[in-house]
Parts: C-alpha cells; sequence; structure tokens
C-alpha cells in the first residue's frame, strides 16, 4: 500500500524516512500539535512550498532545466484563482475554475518559452525565462486596473473556509482537543490535502517511464537522442508539467492567503529561495523538495530572530553587526547555497542515503 | 558513337536575397531607425529619440561584451555578471563623490578628469574582482552548465548583499557633473550631453575590442579558442591564462557599464546589475552567444526599438523587448551572427 502510494520510490534510508515521517505527522496534525495563528500559518507554507519546489525539482533536478520563470507560473496560479473569486463571487467553483485556468495558461505559456528555447539549447532557456518573467512582474504591478498593482488583490474564499464558519457544535460542542473547529482548520486541511494529492502525483510522474527518459536526457542528451528518444518533446513536456503544477501550488497558496499580490506570488526572492530549498534539500529527489522546504520556512521563521539577536550581541565590533542584521540573512544563505553547490550537489537527502 | 555532350558549366547568379543575407544583421539597425521615423514623423523628436537610443545601445553592449566572450572561449555562462555592473556603478559613484571640487565645477576638463578616475576605480575594483570571482566561484564548475548557473547566481546574491552591507540599502541619487548636464539643440532636437558622451564611449570601445580581437595576437588567440579551444591548446597556448585576462576585461567593462549606466539613470541600487542583467541576456541571445559583433548590433537594436516604442506607446515598451527577441529567434534560432564552433 505505501510502496504503490509512494511510487515504490521508497526513502531507501532510516535517517530519511524518520525524518520524513515526523515532518508529514507534525504537518497532518499542525493545528492540533502547535495551536496558535502564526504556526498553522507556517505549517501551511510548508505544504505549498513542497510542492512548489516539487515542481521545480521536476525540472531542474529530473530534467537538469534552470528556469527562473517557475514565481511566474505560481504567480498565474494565484492571480488566477484570485481573479475568478473576485469576478465570479466568492466559491468553491470560482477556485477551480481560476486554478484550472490557471494551470492551463501556465503550461501554453512554458509550452511557447520551452519550444523557442530548448530546442536550439538548453542554456537559453534560463536565459530567456529570467527576461519573460521579469516583463511579467513588471507587467503585473503596471496593469493595476486588472491586477491590483503592487497593492495586490485581497478577495473572499467561500464562506466553508473562513474563520467566521463554525462545524461540529452538537458533536463535540465546537472544540476538539483544545482546537476550535472553524473555517480556518478546514481551509488548512484543503491546502494539506492538496499539497500531498499533488506531491504524490509529481512522485508518480518522476517514477514513470516519462521520469526515468526526462533522467536519462539529464546525463546525457546526446546519447538519449541516439537511443531515439525525441529530447526536446521530453524536456517541453516536463516544463509544461512542472509550470501547471507550479500553478496549482501557486492557487493552494492564494486560497490560504486570500490575497495575491507581487511580492507574495511574483518577486525574484521567491525565486531565489525555490533554488535555495531545492538545492539545500537534495537536487534529483522528491523527497529533497519536502525537506528543503520544512528547513527553509522554519529558518526563514526563526532564524532572523536569531540574527537579529547575534547583531545585538556583536554591536561593538565594527561591521559584524551589519553583517549579522537580519535583514542579511540572504547574504549567509547565498553562501551557504554556493558551499552545497560545491560540497553537496546532492543535498541532505543525497548524503542521508550515502550513509544509511 | 555520339559526341560528348558539350561542356557547359552554369553558374547560377547569386540572388539578391543570397547576397544580402550576411549583411542583414547590420541592416536592421538603419531599417528600424527608417521605421521609427516613419512612425515618429516628427524628426527633431526622432532625432532626439535615436540618440538616447544609440546611446543606451551602447551602454549595454559594453555591459554585455565581456559575458559574450567569455561564454564563447570557454563555454562558461555568467549569470553573476551583473554584480560587476552594480560593483562598477557603486565604487565608481563613490569616487565621483570624493571628487565633489572637480565635478562641481564648470569646467568640462575638470569633469571629464574626474569621470575618467572614478571608471578607472571602478574598472580596477571589477577587474580585481572578476579575477577573484573566476578563481573562487567559476573555476571549481568548468564543463557544467547547471551548476555554473546555480553558482553564479549565488555569487550574484552574495555580491549585492555585501554591498548592501557596505553602502547601505537605500539608493543613492547622483548629479552628472556641470558641464555634462541639460542638453544641445541640434536641428530642432533636444539631445542630452551626456548621451554624446556615451555614445562616443561606446563607439570607441567596440572599435578598440574589434582592434584587439582583429589585429593582435592575442586577438588571434581569442578567436582561434571561440573556435576550437582544444587546437589552440594542442598548439602550446595557455588558453587557461587567456581565459582568464579575458574574464578580467570583461568584468572591468562591466565596471565601466555600470559607472555609465548609474550617470545615465543619476540613481544607483543593489539590485540595479540584475536589472541589467535581462537586457544583457536579451542581447546576447538575439546577437548570437560568443558573437561581438552580433552583441553590438543586437545592443543597439534593442536600445532603439525601446525609446521608439516607449514614445509611440509607452505600456508596449516593457514587451517590446521580449518581442524583438522572439522575432529574431524565428528568423534566426541560434542569433543574428551565430558563433560556429568547429567540432
Amino acid at each position: 500500500m505505501i510502496r504503490s502510494l509512494l511510487s515504490n520510490d521508497l526513502p531507501r534510508s532510516l535517517p530519511l524516512a524518520l525524518i520524513l515521517g515526523v515532518i508529514l505527522i507534525c504537518l497532518a496534525l499542525a493545528p492540533f500539535l502547535f495551536p496558535g495563528v502564526r504556526t498553522v500559518d507556517t505549517a501551511a507554507r510548508i505544504c505549498v512550498f513542497i510542492v512548489l519546489v516539487a515542481s521545480y525539482d521536476l525540472l531542474l533536478g529530473y530534467g537538469g532545466i534552470v528556469s527562473f520563470a517557475h514565481t511566474m507560473f505560481f504567480g498565474i496560479g494565484a492571480y488566477g484563482v484570485a481573479l475568478a473569486s473576485t469576478h465570479m463571487g466568492r466559491g468553491f467553483d470560482s477556485i477551480a475554475v481560476g486554478a484550472v485556468a490557471g494551470a492551463l495558461l501556465a503550461a501554453i505559456l512554458a509550452l511557447v518559452i520551452g519550444l523557442f528555447s530548448l530546442r536550439v539549447r538548453a542554456i537559453f532557456f534560463a536565459m530567456i525565462t529570467l527576461a519573460v518573467a521579469s516583463a511579467v512582474a513588471v507587467l503585473v504591478s503596471q496593469l493595476s486596473g486588472l491586477t491590483g498593482g503592487e497593492d495586490g488583490l485581497t478577495f473572499k474564499t467561500p464562506r466553508e473556509l473562513g474563520p467566521a464558519f463554525k462545524f461540529g457544535k452538537e458533536a463535540f460542542d465546537g472544540v476538539l482537543f483544545g482546537v476550535k473547529l472553524n473555517g480556518k482548520l478546514l481551509a488548512y486541511y484543503f491546502i494539506f490535502i492538496g499539497a500531498l494529492v499533488l506531491f504524490l502525483a509529481m512522485l508518480r510522474v518522476v517514477n514513470s517511464p516519462f521520469g526515468r527518459v526526462l533522467q536519462a536526457i539529464r546525463e546525457n542528451d546526446f546519447r538519449a537522442e541516439a537511443i531515439g528518444y525525441r529530447v526536446v518533446y521530453y524536456r517541453v513536456a516536463a516544463t509544461c508539467l512542472s509550470a501547471a503544477v507550479a500553478a496549482l501550488a501557486g492557487s493552494l497558496y492564494a486560497v490560504w492567503l486570500r490575497y495575491v499580490g507581487p511580492d507574495t506570488s511574483l518577486s525574484m526572492e521567491i525565486m531565489i529561495d525555490i533554488l535555495l530549498m531545492v538545492v539545500i534539500g537534495g537536487m534529483g529527489t522528491m523527497y529533497g523538495a519536502v525537506i528543503g522546504a520544512t528547513l527553509f520556512v522554519l529558518a526563514q521563521n526563526y532564524l532572523q530572530n536569531l540574527m537579529g539577536a547575534a547583531s545585538e550581541l556583536t554591536s561593538g565590533l565594527p561591521l559584524v553587526p551589519e553583517l549579522l542584521n537580519a535583514d542579511r540573512w540572504l547574504l549567509w544563505l547565498g553562501v551557504l547555497f554556493i558551499l552545497s553547490v560545491y560540497f553537496f550537489p546532492t543535498g541532505i537527502v543525497g548524503r542521508l542515503r550515502n550513509n544509511g | 558513337m555520339t559526341a560528348a555532350p558539350e561542356h557547359a558549366p552554369k553558374m547560377a547568379e547569386v540572388t539578391f536575397r543570397d547576397r544580402i543575407a550576411p549583411h542583414m544583421p547590420v541592416l536592421l539597425v538603419p531599417l528600424i531607425a527608417i521605421a521609427g521615423f516613419i512612425a515618429i514623423q516628427n524628426p527633431s523628436s526622432w532625432l532626439t529619440l535615436t540618440v538616447s537610443g544609440l546611446a543606451m545601445g551602447m551602454m549595454i553592449f559594453i555591459m554585455a561584451s565581456g559575458l559574450t566572450l567569455v561564454f564563447g572561449l570557454m563555454d562558461v555562462i555568467n549569470f553573476g555578471h551583473g554584480a560587476f555592473v552594480s560593483v562598477g556603478a557603486f565604487v565608481g559613484i563613490s569616487v565621483l563623490m570624493l571628487l565633489g571640487h572637480m565635478t562641481e565645477a564648470p569646467s568640462l576638463m575638470l569633469n571629464l578628469g574626474a569621470i575618467l578616475l572614478a571608471v578607472i576605480g571602478a574598472m580596477l575594483a571589477t577587474g580585481l574582482m572578476g579575477w577573484a570571482f573566476e578563481k573562487v566561484i567559476v573555476e571549481p564548475v568548468y564543463g557544467h552548465h547547471l551548476k555554473q548557473i546555480l553558482v553564479t547566481m549565488g555569487g550574484l546574491i552574495v555580491v549585492e548583499q555585501l554591498i548592501i552591507v557596505l553602502w547601505g540599502p537605500e539608493e543613492i541619487y547622483i548629479l552628472r557633473p556641470e558641464a555634462l548636464k541639460g542638453a544641445i539643440t541640434f536641428a530642432g532636437a533636444a539631445i542630452e550631453k551626456y548621451r554624446l558622451v556615451a555614445v562616443g564611449v561606446g563607439l570607441v570601445v567596440f572599435l578598440a575590442m574589434r582592434w584587439v580581437l582583429r589585429r593582435t595576437k592575442i586577438g588571434l588567440i581569442v578567436r582561434a579558442g571561440v573556435e576550437n579551444g582544444e587546437m589552440v591548446q594542442a598548439l602550446g597556448y595557455r588558453l587557461r591564462l587567456v581565459f582568464v585576462g579575458v574574464f578580467i576585461a570583461g568584468s572591468a567593462l562591466a565596471g565601466l557599464g555600470g559607472v555609465m549606466w548609474g550617470l545615465y539613470q543619476e540613481v544607483i541600487t543593489a539590485h540595479m546589475g540584475n536589472h541589467a542583467m535581462i537586457l544583457i541576456f536579451i542581447v546576447v541571445i538575439i546577437g548570437g552567444l560568443g558573437s561581438v559583433e552580433g552583441c553590438f548590433i543586437g545592443a543597439l537594436l534593442v536600445g532603439l526599438l525601446q525609446n521608439y516604442i516607449a514614445f509611440i506607446e509607452p505600456k508596449a515598451a516593457l514587451i517590446s523587448n521580449i518581442a524583438l527577441m522572439v522575432a529574431i529567434l524565428m528568423w534566426r534560432p541560434m542569433g543574428m551572427i551565430p558563433v560556429v564552433k568547429a567540432k
């Protein structure tokens, strides 16, 4: 049962299996284990980013293609839900329409970009996606009539997913294990289950024959072509698939935040975050996405406080406080990123698997 | 026995199309200028826009030329190239601020002297940084595109953050030197003086680069290295050293471009290199990766088109560059002047 759920791609290492198990249990029971607005918000962010990073890993780790437009696809999904909910009224139908439309648009855009760049050279893709993504980000902030510009859009999700909706009054008196049974709880589980399904689907994809061909192309595209696989088709298909899943992750994020804006869904910073998560977790394994996203989001939320404290402690020294300033944490992540590409390109998962 | 058919070799006349094909990229620049003239229909605004387009193109070329050569020579794609642009701008502007008495004086010579000093400072700093960047970041990942992209992107993040640590997170507004402020009027068109300087510097850099590449021995080695590196090495040249030299020169040029770009925009931020990268990539792709001439033509095209479109339809200017790139890649998928590798 578990074997088929995980598409026969088991963790293959005891520590890794334990870590993954702990993450799964924590995320599944997050509202009960860590009640509190901020912790549940962190858990939801982790769920969304696991899907987003896994979809990026499909491209980077399995396909060997670097894209800088992944936040663009993420943003398309988020804006899809926001626009549909604004114009069609709140409801599950508008979420579904927005998510499907966003995923389709993302896939079509990926198809066009992919056909243009991948047929020539895989590195064109990295450069072209960087250019296109920045143009789209500027476009979204300029077209304020449609997208709300820099302010973004605030919209209403179905009543069942809002904090005002209460349920379980008769059976549990509205409280279960000390947690209020309201729409926010339902919204969390909506995100969690959505993320879990998408993640398992992606695990299935990378362990399918299609995923194997992708890996072969990553290792040696010339040889793969010689064996008879059309490299361009496979690469473009991977791009489209990964774009569509990223858009769906964006939709989930929009449902959770009930807001979209350039900073939360389109900015280059998120792109860099995704890159860091993939590399630190481990390229070329879906489990790397889980570990990378979890570690990174936790660090983002809690490490900054630590750095702020360290900065205050060293306030007597020259330059050191600025280096340790909480706003400079990207500096240290950048250093960590370079070091991990050099010294352990397979990331945490690769390390654990080798030792186990 | 029949006689052998009369020997009548036929040489098909080269069609006009075939004859013009190699020169098409060069002809595109005047073509776009003429198209802009037809669309704008006002000679004086057209002249203003053309000069500013050329100035912008020249600056982009200065920033992009190093990137394209580095790729051509060693197949190294440097996503951190924008870091040199930012560092160049910050160092250069800091020098200019120190030389306040020279920039505020109304004498052209003193002003140009100050700019020259700033440029030298910026180029020295970025050249040194290029050397360190090559040693620390690029060298361990030769021949591995994926890692190159990731690592150089990481380098860009680190450098950007270090700039914020050293110069603070706020954007810095700057004033151009006295003699370069304002505009001159020529044939009814107002042309900013600084843009003329930018066009001049760009032309000088392009011609100097062409001269080095075409007429000197080191240029010969570089061109041969782009075409077939292994053969050059087999002939006994240490291509590795040449490559480091080209990397340093390219970084210094990016620094020069950064100073000029900063003075052009009159504001510098730590992220300016990142924004410049987008234009640089577009130019390098449409020019053909590795080709200096292609890069030059591409930069002029981007500069001109962006200025014309911004005048005609401001909203469309955002996507005009992308549209140009798409059109060129449909016409020539490897860029306008593709570099042919002998393999």
